[in-house]
């Protein structure tokens, strides 16, 4: 199955500059996309999932359209052909 | 001779160097813009001066980052130099301190952190290793957050021996002995007002500990409510602050070479972290803690602003230097260890951190 993430310009730097990236994760849900994601951009990745998986407190996914924290989170299903969108919260001061 | 002073503040870093004795300063450009650097270090004992800093960015996490060539440009490890081992089910929240080792040991590098944590690097501070003895402590369970979160915020290794002193908001101040495997907490005659309590075994919010030049057993202690010092490594403290205009504050710097000499900055009260009567002032020992002599050439009266607790330091010149920085984004420094400030910056962000270098 493949993936389309797509990236905030404050994160597509950390992907070679590319806003959208397809990934084949080897299974269907958010946790399986973003390992697949951890192992060709880790660093990447950190930004957005802190070491225990979870994704970080101030970072947004939404899959086709969908908030995952409320489509169960690392378990929220994505589907072959989704689009994953990556975007930061309102946060700050 | 280049003396280099780095500012650590809530949306970047800056580096100011003096070239003419630290008579006057030039701030450079802001660097890693936007992030809160709430740790900085400058390791001298490398060919290339290493600038390590504890970094947040606001949405996307905390890390270490460094740079060999004084702030031109800054890399950090792909998979995070610092991360809980798989199954620890805890995340690195903030890193609060980074201390070089001794040059004999020469790429080690400390790291305190939250959640309350100890780490240590053997590669100049790329990676780090958590310090399984403190983790593991029975103790740890209860380490109560304090207002600034959970924290290891000072780690004092002793450059002679195995020993390793580090200072936790809460906690308060434990010792280990062997290098970081066993430890043992050293905070009898330190106060918490703030427990039932108040003169427990551990649980202290201790704000800073410096170590006096006299050797590893001095220590000195700025506590919440209380300035203490301990002659025997932190076996038992004693009250030093008799002289002092309030006994609360954050930071506490010793001198690298003059024993029974170190510096405070009051505030005066927790439910009131404001200089007294809004006098931004230094008080400096000689007598370790003896006596207090207030400094305030050069520091402004309508301040109502605060020091934290790692945004004050000392350089090694034989005149000390000091340095410190304010939430209101001042900076100031004294070549002359206290006698006379000048402003080094001002409308900054808040200052976290800061540190001083003679850079070879």
């Amino acid at each position: 199955m493949t993936v389309q993430v797509l990236l905030p310009g404050a994160l597509a730097g950390l992907a070679g500059g590319a806003k959208h990236l397809d990934l084949e994760p080897a299974g269907g849900t958010l946790a399986d996309l973003l390992d697949a994601l951890a192992a060709e951009h880790p660093m990447l990745c950190r930004r957005i999932r802190d070491e225990t998986g979870q994704v970080r407190r101030f970072v947004n996914v939404y899959v086709d359209g969908d908030d995952v924290r409320f489509q169960g989170g690392l378990t929220a299903p994505v589907r072959d052909g989704a689009e994953v969108q990556v975007l930061p919260s309102v946060a700050g001061g | 001779m280049t003396d280099l002073l780095a500012i650590g503040t809530r949306k970047g870093l800056w580096l100011a160097r003096s070239d003419d004795e630290r008579r006057t300063w030039t701030l450079s450009e802001p660097h890693l813009l936007a992030q809160e650097v709430a740790a900085v270090s400058i390791d001298t004992r490398r060919p290339q001066p290493r600038v390590l800093a504890g970094i947040q960015y606001g949405h996307w996490g905390p890390t270490v980052m460094w740079s060999d060539d004084l702030g031109a440009s800054w890399e950090e490890t792909d998979h995070g130099a610092i991360r809980f081992p798989e199954g620890e089910d805890a995340a690195l929240a903030r890193v609060w301190q980074l201390r070089p080792d001794s040059p004999e040991r020469a790429d080690v590098v400390w790291a305190g952190c939250e959640p309350h944590s100890l780490w240590r690097s053997t590669d100049g501070g790329c990676s780090f290793d958590l310090v399984r003895g403190l983790w593991d402590h029975p103790h740890r369970q209860t380490w109560e957050p304090g207002g600034g979160g959970g924290a290891v915020h000072t780690v004092l290794p002793d450059p002679a021996s195995e020993r390793v002193t580090v200072a936790m908001s809460t906690g308060g101040v434990y010792v280990s002995e062997d290098g970081g495997t066993d430890w043992q907490p050293r905070n009898r005659g330190i106060s918490a007002g703030f427990l039932p309590d108040q003169e427990p075994e551990y649980g202290q919010c201790v704000h800073k500990v410096a170590v006096d030049a006299s050797g590893p057993d001095r220590l000195y202690a700025q506590n919440h409510f209380g300035v203490y010092r301990s002659d025997d490594a932190g076996g038992s403290w004693t009250s030093i602050a008799d002289g002092l205009p309030a006994d609360f504050g954050f930071p506490i710097v010793s001198s690298p070479h003059d024993p029974g000499t170190a510096w405070v900055i009051p505030l005066v009260a927790d439910m009131q972290r404001v200089p007294p009567d809004g006098r931004l002032r230094v008080h400096r020992t000689r007598d370790a803690g003896g006596t207090w002599t207030e400094l305030g050439t050069g520091l402004p009266d309508g301040n109502w602003s605060a020091v934290m607790r790692d945004a004050f330091c000392a350089d090694d010149h034989d005149s000390t230097g000091l340095y410190f920085g304010t939430r209101d984004g001042c900076v100031y420094a004294s070549a002359d260890e206290g006698d006379t400030f000048t402003l080094v910056a001002d409308h900054l962000p808040d200052v976290l951190t800061v540190r001083a270098a003679r850079l070879p």
